[in-house]
């Protein structure tokens, strides 16, 4: 018997003849903070979709908790936390309300609820606020309650869409902060994000998806020495010399080079050395910076693309 | 697939059906326990906005008073459906309850409902718990089906004060009463989920309007020339205004169970579209 929580294999979604996801194999255990990295259009939602039992997979084969998800839909759902991309909190309805009418819909009892709402607006520090309209709150107390709201079924896997997309780096620091708590508690999370930081925080293990297909798995430190070299140099000259400059570059000794529209980023072993090099070549950058490599370059080398785009 | 142990879930037994095909889908997609949940969830919003009841309590008394009782002035009796003549209130009257169920069940489940599915996302988070699309159907008719018997049993109460009730037999116009809130809960929010934008609420208005104004509601069927006669007699809110009319003025015959069990069907059948038609729109 197989312990993965979740398994895929070619798992497919097709939306008439556009393939959202392209045939992905993945695997999931018990305790695992398990990442989606990828640009918009990805397949990540799709996929997220498809495991909280809410979009019926094309092809392939998936199982939740051993379970088929077209099956056991409700089963498999009563044991999951969803916290989606968009809030969909109940606006018409007070922070409170809000988990106990979520709570309702797991049939739980009210006063199970009532305790457990209890703890968890203490938990996502939104005690104060139990009886204010949903409404006007910010975004990162909506996502709080979002957060809270997911929890109320004690969920053995919560499954988050984008947690901080749209926060203010504070806010996201706050969700952070909780989601790397639940995580201590043993809590399953499966997040997809197109923040890098996000997934080096909170992630064990990650896939990089693009255009519906796994372009890498692994955790974040394996897909950077894998992928990238120790360090990067970031270089930036003045728009008049830049492409000029970014062919003499080809010069300096790097594993890989990338010209982008405003930098060039040159990955190599050391960065110190390169800049040396660089300048040896009598080439001036308005700006230099040596750094370690992230997730960012892994994404680039991968797909060729930067991830804001 | 595991091989382990059956998952439990809590309070939420797992319906399982033997065997496939459309019957099993169809007993599938009805709700459950599940629409419970969502009519708790509405009593609660509408206890902070309980305003907008009085207005729905009300506005069929307006007519009453206005058509009922100030016209019936001028028009005095009229032939009731055994022949005998009636106070023109009296007449009027069930019909307009009857076409209040109508109007209560479908500002419900057309404008409430359209909103909720497209603005306010309240379907999709439910769709993230147990809930099934057809507990989404299931609880919305049931809520407006409760909302109309409120009114109903209001207007009813108003009935019998004024003298307007002839007969123990009104009693069961409160059932048919539901019944018709629930054909037209279920049949509007059928139509509900193929809308695209608020324009095409204008049909609403445009099917339920004639109803209101010709399914005999203020004078009897023998005005019209035959055919369109019978044109009347298959339009859903006919049946109910002869079923509540028959029923608040005594006339009872074996044929009202004819009206009753086409507003069923009609309910059934929109309970069905509407619960696959929300999983359709939502579980894609």
């Amino acid at each position: 018997m197989t312990t993965a929580l979740i398994r895929a294999r070619g798992l497919t979604k097709r939306f008439g003849g556009f393939t959202a996801v392209d045939g992905v194999d993945f695997e999931l255990n018990r305790g695992e903070a398990f990442g989606f990295l990828g640009p918009n259009g990805a397949g990540k939602s799709s996929t997220m979709r498809m495991i909280g039992c809410v979009s019926p997979p094309t092809a392939g084969e998936l199982t939740i908790f051993g379970l088929d998800p077209v099956a056991d839909g409700p089963a498999i759902r009563a044991r999951l936390g969803v916290v989606p991309q968009e809030d969909s909190l109940d606006v018409e309805l007070t922070v409170r309300e809000n988990l106990l009418v979520y709570g309702r819909y797991f049939g739980l009892p009210r006063p199970v609820i009532r305790e457990r709402s209890d703890r968890l607006l203490e938990f996502v520090q939104l005690a104060d606020r139990q009886d204010d309209r949903v409404e006007p709150l910010s975004g990162g107390l909506k996502r709080r309650l979002t957060i809270a709201r997911s929890l109320i079924n004690e969920p053995e896997i919560l499954l988050l869409d984008e947690p901080t997309t749209g926060l203010d780096p504070q806010a996201r620091h706050v969700v952070w902060d909780r989601l790397f708590r639940l995580k201590q508690q043993g809590v399953t999370l499966v997040l997809t994000t197109h923040y890098m930081d996000e997934a080096e925080q909170l992630c064990d293990r990650l896939v990089v998806m693009d255009a519906g297909r796994i372009a890498a798995e692994g955790s974040p430190r394996d897909l950077i020495e894998r992928y990238s070299t120790p360090e990067v140099l970031e270089l930036r000259f003045d728009p008049a010399v830049h492409e000029n400059a970014a062919e003499k570059l080809a010069a300096v000794p790097a594993q890989r080079r990338e010209v982008l529209a405003d930098r060039v980023l040159l990955y190599v072993a050391d960065g110190d050395a390169a800049l040396a090099a660089v300048r040896g070549l009598g080439l001036d950058p308005l700006t230099s910076l040596v750094r370690r490599s992230t997730l960012e370059d892994v994404f680039l080398r991968l797909t060729g693309r930067r991830l804001e785009d | 697939m595991s091989s382990g142990p059956v998952s439990e879930v809590r309070g939420l037994p797992l319906r399982v059906l033997p065997g496939r095909g459309p019957l099993r889908r169809a007993v599938r997609s009805v709700g459950g326990r599940g629409s419970l949940f969502l009519v708790e969830r509405h009593a609660l919003v509408y206890r902070h906005t309980w305003l907008v009841f009085v207005s729905g309590v009300v506005e069929p008394l307006f007519y009453l008073l206005s058509i009922g009782v100030g016209l019936g002035k001028l028009v005095g009796s009229v032939h009731g459906p055994a022949g005998t003549p009636v106070s023109y209130a009296a007449f009027v009257a069930p019909a307009l309850l009857a076409s209040a169920s109508m109007n209560g069940a479908l500002f419900d489940s057309t404008f409430n409902v359209f909103f909720r599915l497209k603005y306010e996302k309240l379907y999709d988070a439910a769709l993230a718990t147990p809930m099934r699309a057809g507990d989404v159907a299931l609880g919305e008719i049931s809520w407006a089906l409760l909302r109309g018997a409120l009114y109903a049993v209001a207007f009813m109460v108003v009935m019998a004060a004024m003298g307007l009730v002839y007969s123990p037999w009104a009693l069961a116009a409160l059932p048919a009463a539901v019944l018709t809130g629930f054909a037209f809960a279920a049949a509007g929010m059928a139509c509900t989920t193929y809308m695209r934008t608020w324009q095409d609420f204008e049909f609403v208005t445009l099917a339920t309007l004639p109803m209101f104004l010709f399914s005999t509601t203020f004078y009897p069927l023998s005005v019209y020339p035959r055919p369109l006669q019978f044109v009347v007699e298959c339009t859903p809110l006919y049946q109910s205004v002869v079923m509540l009319r028959d029923l608040t003025l005594g006339t009872v015959h074996l044929d009202l169970l004819w009206h009753a069990a086409y507003l069923a069907v009609m309910g059934l059948i929109g309970l069905l579209v509407a619960g696959r038609r929300i999983g359709k729109l939502l579980l894609r």
